[in-house]
């Protein structure tokens, strides 16, 4: 007659069905530390009634094959990836608590960076560090916790500062920043000990529950084989050389401070999506009867050009706007390259009948230059018969393009006389609508607010369009 | 239909959201950068995930998080933060999760330059990562296709539950065209085998790894045997007057826009030159170049690289007819004129 007292925590399968081979045994050495802290976990699993709705990640190192013994929920990460991994589905779950488990070398070498940053988030992660300060799965390696004079297969004469740098702190990394909740080192080299560590899982935990962000429990751990020690041994190993360097102890801890928060569950319809993000629900009315053109002017190559500032890219913007409203096929093309961070800007736009295929304009048929340097750049390259449109408020020199129409226009002193001088490039719009008849005045003033976003100046640019049409019908002198 | 002049790159994002794509992890790099942007300002804005990542590494090893929750999410990059990302898009592949990857390419090797390229076909179409894989890749040519493209991005990526990049050029991405958005709004779900945080997934592992090499191989044969299904089915290529061409030109991306315009003045001027444009990378359209191949006399590939696609190209023809190549790097992107003059020396 027995009575069971002590029995497998209901977190770990019974056997390991995602194991191959033996399923009855682990397949972490005698004496190994991860078996231990395994327990801890998935008892606390139990005792709070997470089982269900937890996630480990598993790491690369000795315990990539976590999977096998919790029942859980399970992801497997690349090499030291593992905190980014646990931010990828804690986003999209945040009612599941998410656990990452990594060893020293997983953690602080190559992970160093993911590690870091998901505390700096405050990722509402709970993460536990298993530092045997050695890389046990490949065969004894140095880890970024190695200690000074620790021999391994890769620190052969033992760990040397000069060479590679003192053990890391993690524990003390980490609570140097501003949002992690708890952060504390504990240990599994005695019975005491091990009590502390038991309980610091279970507040690391306890405080993803709450919601209440980023908790790191570094745990000191025992690698026989690594050592080169007897599994006894291997826990004065820890007393004697590692807890020196490693002192256990509570780093931070604002568990009782700390608001839980959770993301809201919103639910969208359709509608509001469209709206949110900004596309019309609604067919937009067809567009007016267009002028009828003049030959010359049907679908024109655009090159725009100017000074960063005077509105170049904006104009043909503008233009591939009204163009679409009026049914015309466009296209829109940026100056690219080092250009656009400063000095001279220029832009494609091809407004078209037919389906657009090559959007960069070479050979001009409506060429828009703003100052000196782009008429001397761009006439060159415009299509016999095309149309030159230039800024003589800015440009004191004649085109030399006998074969092409030229539009001179003071568009910076039109717009300058409004009081400012940055509505040069509508007016620049509204000479070329007057000019070519491409598209209705109505369909410019319409379509206004698609491209100028500060509402007060709508008005002011409508005058200005009004200005450079008046201009062209020679209506309006400077 | 809801209808914008918009930069490729933000019909990407919108696209993304219309497809019901749940998280996007990224980073900042030019030319990709707008849709980072455009995913800041308006995935939160749906109840959607956006995070800037610490890196390129950790973008997609948050996408392989996500993605093993099971729902669909994307990421974003260029040439250099590609590089970066194939740790995980080979994890991804390996671990059979579904991910959409936007890949803007600018001049390379090393830092390069931000100017337009073609030079990533290599690491995008031939694995780029670790091990026996492959990505779909579809590579739009217009602002109306990175939107429809991007949608079908996320369908043949939960079909088949594999990466799927959308691949390219500065100019594509940069660029503003009217694009037509679809009305209908997919609302994120989530797949069965994904690892919900709840009872009925708990058994559920997303995992690559396999140590007994009976098992591993086993893996990969069910990987190649989803690959050959992809390429019977999955190749999309676009054509322009070839119905009687006697040359045949190919090229993708900003390239095939550039050609469309050559092929119409090579016409006025009596040469019968069409276009084909493969709108999927991998699979590659082989077969159809191969039936081309009865007709044209000469094939001619013009890419923004040193010659990247045409390798493809003559694994297609197989030695049957020439194929010649004319490639630009560093950024320069020529004119229509420019391939004119490439096509008359056919």
């Amino acid at each position: 007659m027995y009575e069971k007292y002590l029995e497998k925590s209901a977190s770990f399968y019974p056997e390991y069905p995602r194991k191959s081979g033996n399923q009855s045994v682990t397949h972490y050495c005698p004496g190994c530390g991860h078996g231990i802290a395994h327990k801890y976990i998935a008892e606390a699993l139990d005792d709070l009634k997470l089982t269900e709705r937890t996630v480990l990640i598993s790491p690369v190192g000795c315990s990539v094959f976590a999977y096998y013994y919790f029942d859980v929920g399970n992801l497997q990460a690349a090499h030291g990836r593992a905190p980014a991994v646990a931010t990828g589905i804690k986003r999209i779950n945040p009612h599941s608590i998410v656990i990452s488990y990594q060893g020293d070398g997983d953690l602080a070498a190559i992970g160093g960076d993911e590690i870091i940053h998901a505390a700096n988030r405050g990722e509402r992660l709970t993460v536990f560090f298993v530092n045997n300060a050695i890389y046990g799965m490949t065969g004894g390696q140095m880890a970024p916790t190695t200690l000074v004079g620790q021999q391994t297969t890769t620190s052969p004469r033992g760990r040397n500062i000069h060479n590679e740098g003192y053990p890391i702190r993690m524990c003390e990394l980490i609570s140097a920043l501003e949002a992690p909740v708890y952060v504390e080192r504990v240990s599994l080299h005695s019975p005491g000990a091990r009590a502390k560590a038991r309980k610091a899982i279970r507040k690391a935990l306890e405080n993803q529950v709450q919601g209440k962000g980023f908790s790191f429990v570094e745990i000191l751990a025992q690698c026989p084989t690594g050592w080169k020690v007897s599994a006894p041994d291997s826990l004065k190993w820890i007393e004697e050389k590692m807890l020196p360097y490693y002192p256990v102890q509570v780093f931070r801890d604002k568990s009782a401070e700390a608001e839980g928060w959770a993301p809201p569950d919103v639910a969208y319809s359709d509608a509001d999506v469209l709206q949110l993000i900004e596309l019309p629900l609604e067919d937009e009315a067809a567009p007016a009867a267009r002028p009828k053109v003049p030959e010359q002017y049907r679908n024109p190559r655009i090159k725009i050009a100017g000074f960063g500032g005077q509105g170049v890219l904006l104009l043909g913007v503008a233009m591939a706007q009204l163009g679409m409203m009026e049914g015309y096929n466009v296209s829109w093309l940026p100056s690219y390259g080092p250009e656009m961070r400063g000095g001279t800007a220029h832009c494609h736009v091809n407004i078209s009948d037919t389906p657009i295929g090559s959007p960069l304009v070479s050979a001009s048929t409506v060429c828009v230059a703003f100052n000196k340097p782009s008429l001397e750049k761009f006439e060159k390259e415009m299509a016999r018969g095309g149309l030159l449109i230039y800024n003589t408020s800015m440009i004191d020199i004649q085109p030399t393009r006998k074969d092409v129409e030229w539009l001179p226009i003071p568009a910076s002193e039109i717009a300058s006389q409004m009081g400012n001088i940055r509505f040069a490039n509508m007016v620049v719009l509204g000479a070329f609508i007057q000019k070519t008849g491409l598209i209705n005045m109505e369909t410019a003033i319409k379509g206004l607010p698609a491209f100028i976003k500060a509402k007060k100046l709508i008005a002011e640019n409508v005058k200005a369009l009004e200005n450079g049409a008046a201009f062209v019908r020679g209506e309006l002198k400077i | 239909m809801p209808r914008e002049l918009i930069k490729g790159n933000e019909a990407v994002v919108k696209a993304a959201i219309l497809a019901g794509c749940q998280a996007y992890f990224g980073y900042p790099i030019t030319p990709a950068s707008e849709i980072a942007e455009a995913a800041a300002k308006y995935f939160p804005l749906v109840g959607r995930t956006f995070i800037q990542a610490e890196s390129e590494i950790a973008s997609i090893q948050m996408v392989y998080g996500a993605a093993g929750g099971g729902v669909r999410v994307m990421t974003a990059s260029s040439g250099p933060g590609i590089s970066l990302k194939q740790e995980g898009i080979s994890y991804c592949a390996g671990a059979e999760l579904p991910c959409v990857i936007a890949d803007i390419m600018r001049g390379g090797p090393g830092l390069g330059n931000i100017a337009p390229e073609q030079s990533d076909y290599h690491q995008v179409v031939k694995g780029g990562g670790h091990g026996n894989y492959r990505c779909i890749v579809l590579a739009p040519n217009s602002a109306q296709e990175m939107c429809d493209l991007t949608i079908k991005a996320f369908d043949l990526a939960d079909q088949y539950r594999t990466p799927v990049y959308v691949v390219t050029d500065g100019y594509i991405g940069q660029m503003m065209e009217q694009v037509n958005f679809p009305t209908a709004v997919q609302h994120p779900k989530r797949h069965d085998w994904g690892v919900h945080g709840d009872d009925a997934t708990r058994k559920n592992l997303i995992n690559s790894i396999y140590l007994d090499p009976d098992e591993l191989e086993e893996h990969n044969r069910k990987l190649q045997k989803k690959y050959a299904e992809i390429e019977r089915k999955e190749v999309l290529v676009d054509e322009y007057r070839t119905r009687d061409a006697e040359l045949l030109v190919i090229g993708y991306g900003i390239i095939s826009r550039i050609l469309r315009t050559t092929v119409d003045l090579a016409r006025e001027q009596g040469i019968k030159v069409g276009l084909l444009r493969p709108v999927t990378l991998w699979p590659f359209p082989a077969k159809r170049i191969q039936k081309l191949c009865e007709r044209v006399q000469a094939i001619q590939v013009v890419e923004l690289s040193n010659g990247q696609m045409v390798e493809d190209v003559r694994l297609a023809v197989e030695g049957r007819k020439p194929v010649k190549f004319y490639g630009r790097m560093g950024g320069s992107v020529p004119s229509a004129q420019e391939l004119l003059g490439v096509i008359r020396k056919l």
